[in-house]
């Protein structure tokens, strides 16, 4: 079996799979309980300064999104930082981490945006024995209005003068947690990588309404007749994710800095996926708050499996694996012409591909009296609409012209690796001849 | 009572009250709105859907699933019942399994259609129990249409005549609305006296007037309707029945299928509806499989089905033999009946193995016996009392087109017209499209 230890910014852990600072790691025995599961390490709960603790509402947290049979697509939250009173959970932050010293236990912070203020909390959490630290520059709601989380999170200059006060006052791993609301992911990267830090972590929740209950005509989830915008996660902010992942790791100004990926994670394919585009490890919050802890046990014996098949030893050799082929459209091959291929014998004749073609694209499927489907490779510009509609998987496939082959739809045979920078049509490639 | 599955002969009260409660229980109820929801996602969507061109009245399968699936079941039951007044009665008879279903590509993907029918029952059942009828009449046209036979075909040609502004009579033998919905139909498919309340729901459209007890033939006289109406459609179903022509078929205990099930489906206490210990059925088609699967469920300890050719003829679909022989029925293949047996009552039935030779259906000389304390038989239904002057077409009502007969200003629909299978659905589409002729010839649009 592949070796699924991790190490990130020095911190070991067991497997690369961590749960996210949120509800599940949000005490004692929560944590305790994902350990004893098979959870390589947690991001505790965000702490706030000292002092009273911050109230949570006391109606609903939490929208959802579902798929079919009500499958959780994706779930928004108005919850704060930790409720809890600071000592309460020091304390079992210390006990937890002498228990379980082989894991990862990273506090995540999230104080008001003065240096006294994470001086005295880096103090306070010194000698709990905790690995790093998670700088909160996310949460989208409720602690932005006061100037913290997502507030600080989208002004790079911000970022950039905590991370090293941070750096000033710490001895330990700093790692910096992203917003993804903002327009360009690199420029906070790149303010946390000034600023001293030894990673970042992404993506927190995006802004976002669930949904409108129609009949009281309020956003929920509702608090008495009234909603506000809340933090989205779960499956379906895996895509946003993974771009931004990706572009921070094959940015010229941020490249190599440690990424610790979140967003949507819920099977080790997710995992491997934003492993391979440059995340060092991964964090999850919504799957387990859906599933239960369990789950990480598919994730570790789903990676190692893969790893397995790829003849991989070590987490390492899959991280960044994706991100040179990662690039700008601009360079994408022009030239790679590619067919739809429907299989009839697996063909079951349900026309979606007929429907989406005709409808919405290139009309290049025609459908017979018997209801067969074929393609029209003079029209099909290989947009793989069809395929992704077909219900049935392997049904329709994308055939690859050879070099050379002649192009039904141009007819001009199919030429070598040529981009958009020379292309004839480019205005600014005619410029530069 | 003290009466068992084993008292000898023909006897009421085998069964215990909550064994007949549970053995007519509707037999596939309303999905809950989950399980609608979790059914309706599997819908492909599909282009020009198969479905729906396997459903005799075209429903637009696709987009009714779809509604249900945005939480709007009443939207859907409006989708259906454009199409076909009686969904909510199709809903539970069709036999699916070679209509809508057998069409579903994810019948040919992975065996398990999209379970249509049991959609359209959760999207009917749900706007039907809405307090306003979905249909409003059009502007009274002054012309009027009687109609002979209150049921399927009948009833799906007076709505839609009514919804077009035409006042419309049916004149109905029998002293309940419904036809086979009514007498016909096993228990457990329209439990909860769903024939009655659906024939109610759909008379909320108004300008339908129901006669009972008036038969045409006895009462009335097709020269008298055409003289009275300005057009006559004619639903009247197969009222007559196949003769056995086997010797001592006279004997008591020897019944017609359709008659035991029509007695059943009016008996207001199962428990005192008599049942043999031994029952035989012969026939192969949908009444043979309700009568033989209904004898079991009332308490007979042996039931045989007994049919002359092979299972693939059998007019029964697969799935309605596979729940006979769960219920516990007994299907035998190849044999014909020769003999009754009995003094004065049937005590047996003498059946020959059959041979299909090119030259028909051949009896071999080898015999066997069956006990019987009844005998039920299902060998077909005829067109009885069918006015003189229209042309018949293989024991049926000649039509052409949309139902037109022989005569002029005469429509036929259901099982007594030529084409069609004989079901629900191919009735209400007859009917229907009969009423969109009529309503064309009337108000003179074409057609
Ligand atoms: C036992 C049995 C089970 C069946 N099960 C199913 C099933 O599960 N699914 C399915 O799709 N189909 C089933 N069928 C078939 C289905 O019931 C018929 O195809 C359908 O009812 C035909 O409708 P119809 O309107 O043409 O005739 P009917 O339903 O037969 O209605 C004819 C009406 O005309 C009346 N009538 C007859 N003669 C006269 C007259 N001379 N004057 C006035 N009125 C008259 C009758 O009283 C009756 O009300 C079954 C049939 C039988 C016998
Ligand atoms: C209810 C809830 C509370 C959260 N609270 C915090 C928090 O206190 N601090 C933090 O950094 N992130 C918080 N998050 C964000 C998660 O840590 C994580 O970044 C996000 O949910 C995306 O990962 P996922 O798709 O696996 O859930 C919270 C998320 C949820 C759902
Ligand atoms: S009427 Fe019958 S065949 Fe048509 S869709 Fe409904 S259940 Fe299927």
């Amino acid at each position: 079996m592949a070796n699924l230890a991790s190490t990130f910014v020095g911190i070991k852990s067991p497997n690369p799979f961590w749960l996210a600072s949120a509800p599940p790691t949000d005490k004692e025995y929560n944590v305790r309980r994902a350990f004893e599961a098979g959870w390589g390490g947690v991001v505790w709960k965000t702490l706030g300064s000292e002092g009273p603790p911050v109230v949570n509402v006391n109606g609903p947290r939490y929208g959802v999104v579902y798929g079919a049979d009500r499958r959780v697509l994706g779930i928004n939250n108005i919850e704060l930082i930790t409720d809890r009173p600071l000592e309460v959970n020091l304390r079992e932050i210390k006990s937890v981490k002498r228990d379980y010293p082989d894991r990862a236990l990273v506090i995540s912070l999230m104080v008001p945006c003065d240096e006294d203020s994470w001086k005295d909390i880096l103090k306070r959490i010194e000698d709990t024995g905790a690995d790093g630290v998670e700088l909160n520059f996310g949460c989208p709601h409720g602690m932005a209005e006061r100037g913290m989380g997502s507030a600080v999170g989208q002004v790079p200059e911000y970022i950039e003068m905590v991370t090293r006060w941070v750096k000033k006052y710490s001895r330990m791993p700093c790692i910096v947690k992203l917003t993804p609301n903002i327009t360009d992911i690199r420029r906070p990267a790149e303010a946390a990588k000034r600023g001293g830090a030894d990673a970042v972590s992404l993506i927190n929740t995006i802004n976002s309404i669930t949904s409108v209950n129609l009949d009281t005509f309020a956003p929920e989830p509702t608090i008495d007749g009234k909603g506000t915008h809340g933090g989205y996660c779960g499956p379906a902010v895996k895509p946003i994710a993974l771009n931004m992942v990706a572009e921070i790791a094959r940015s010229r100004e941020t490249a190599g800095i440690p990424i610790s990926g979140i967003g949507g994670v819920t099977t080790w394919r997710d995992a491997a996926e934003f492993m391979a585009l440059g995340a060092g490890n991964v964090q999850v919050c919504t799957a387990a708050m859906t599933y239960g802890f369990k789950i990480v046990q598919e994730m570790i014996s789903g990676l190692s499996q893969y790893m397995d098949e790829k003849g991989m030893t070590s987490t390492a050799e899959l991280v960044g694996r994706a991100v040179p082929n990662v690039t700008d459209w601009q360079y994408l091959n022009l030239n790679y012409v590619t067919k739809a291929v429907i299989d009839q014998d697996a063909c079951i004749k349900c026309g979606r591909c007929y429907a989406a073609c005709e409808d919405t694209s290139h009309q290049a499927i025609t459908m017979s009296a018997d209801r067969t489907f074929s393609v029209k490779e003079e029209e099909c510009v290989a947009c793989n609409l069809c395929l992704d509609v077909c219900p049935v998987e392997g049904c329709i496939t994308m055939r690859e012209l050879a070099v050379g082959e002649l192009d039904q739809r141009t007819g001009r045979k199919v030429a070598t690796y040529a981009n958009w920078t020379t292309h004839p049509n480019n205005p600014a490639a005619q410029a530069a001849e | 009572m003290t009466n068992s599955q084993l008292t000898p002969g023909v006897a009421a009260g085998r069964l215990g009250a909550e064994d007949y409660a549970r053995n007519f229980a509707d037999i596939a109820p309303r999905f809950a709105p989950h399980e609608a929801r979790v059914a309706a996602d599997r819908c492909y969507f599909c282009h020009d859907a198969p479905c729906i061109t396997a459903c005799p009245t075209s429903i637009d399968i696709p987009l009714f699933i779809r509604q249900i699936a945005t939480g709007t079941p009443e939207a859907a039951a409006r989708t259906i019942f454009s199409q076909n007044i009686l969904g909510g009665m199709c809903a539970r008879v069709c036999p699916t399994e070679t209509l809508c279903e057998g069409a579903c590509v994810r019948e040919t993907a992975e065996g398990k259609p999209v379970e249509i029918g049991r959609l359209q029952r959760y999207a009917t059942d749900t706007l039907m129990e809405a307090p306003s009828h979905p249909f409003a009449r059009a502007a009274a046209t002054g012309k009027r249409v009687a109609v002979v036979g209150a049921g399927p075909a009948g009833l799906a040609a007076a709505h839609r005549l009514a919804m077009k502004g035409h006042d419309v009579t049916i004149y109905d033998a029998r002293p309940k609305a419904g036809g086979l919905n009514e007498y016909g139909i096993a228990s457990y498919k329209a439990a909860g006296g769903f024939a009655q309340a659906e024939v109610d729901w759909l008379m909320q459209i108004g300008g339908i007037v129901v006669e009972h007890g008036k038969a045409l033939g006895r009462d009335l006289t097709l020269e008298g309707l055409r003289a009275g109406f300005d057009a006559v459609f004619l639903g009247m179903g197969l009222a007559g029945v196949n003769a056995l022509r086997a010797e001592g078929e006279d004997k008591d205990g020897v019944a017609n299928a359709v008659d035991f099930i029509a007695e059943l489906r009016q008996a207001s206490d199962l428990s005192r509806l008599p049942i043999g210990r031994d029952v035989v059925v012969i026939g192969g088609g949908m009444t043979a499989v309700d009568a033989a699967v209904q004898s079991r469920l009332l308490g007979a300890e042996n039931v045989t089905i007994v049919y002359r050719r092979g299972k693939a003829r059998m007019g029964a679909s697969e799935h309605e033999q596979d729940h006979a022989t769960q219920s516990g029925v007994r299907i035998i293949h190849n044999a014909a009946p020769v003999a009754v047996h009995g003094n004065g009552a049937v005590r047996e039935i003498e059946f020959a193995y059959t041979q299909d030779t090119p030259e028909g259906l051949k009896l071999t000389s080898e015999t066997f016996r069956l006990r019987a304390d009844q005998v039920f038989k299902a060998i077909g239904q005829t067109l009885k009392g069918a006015p003189d002057g229209l042309a018949i077409e293989g024991g049926k009502i000649a039509v052409t087109g949309p139902g037109r007969t022989s005569l002029p200003g005469v429509w036929a629909g259901g099982d007594c017209a030529a084409g069609g299978e004989d079901l629900t659905v191919t009735a209400v589409a007859e009917g229907r499209d009969a009423a969109e002729d009529i309503h064309a010839a009337l108000v003179g649009t074409g057609g």
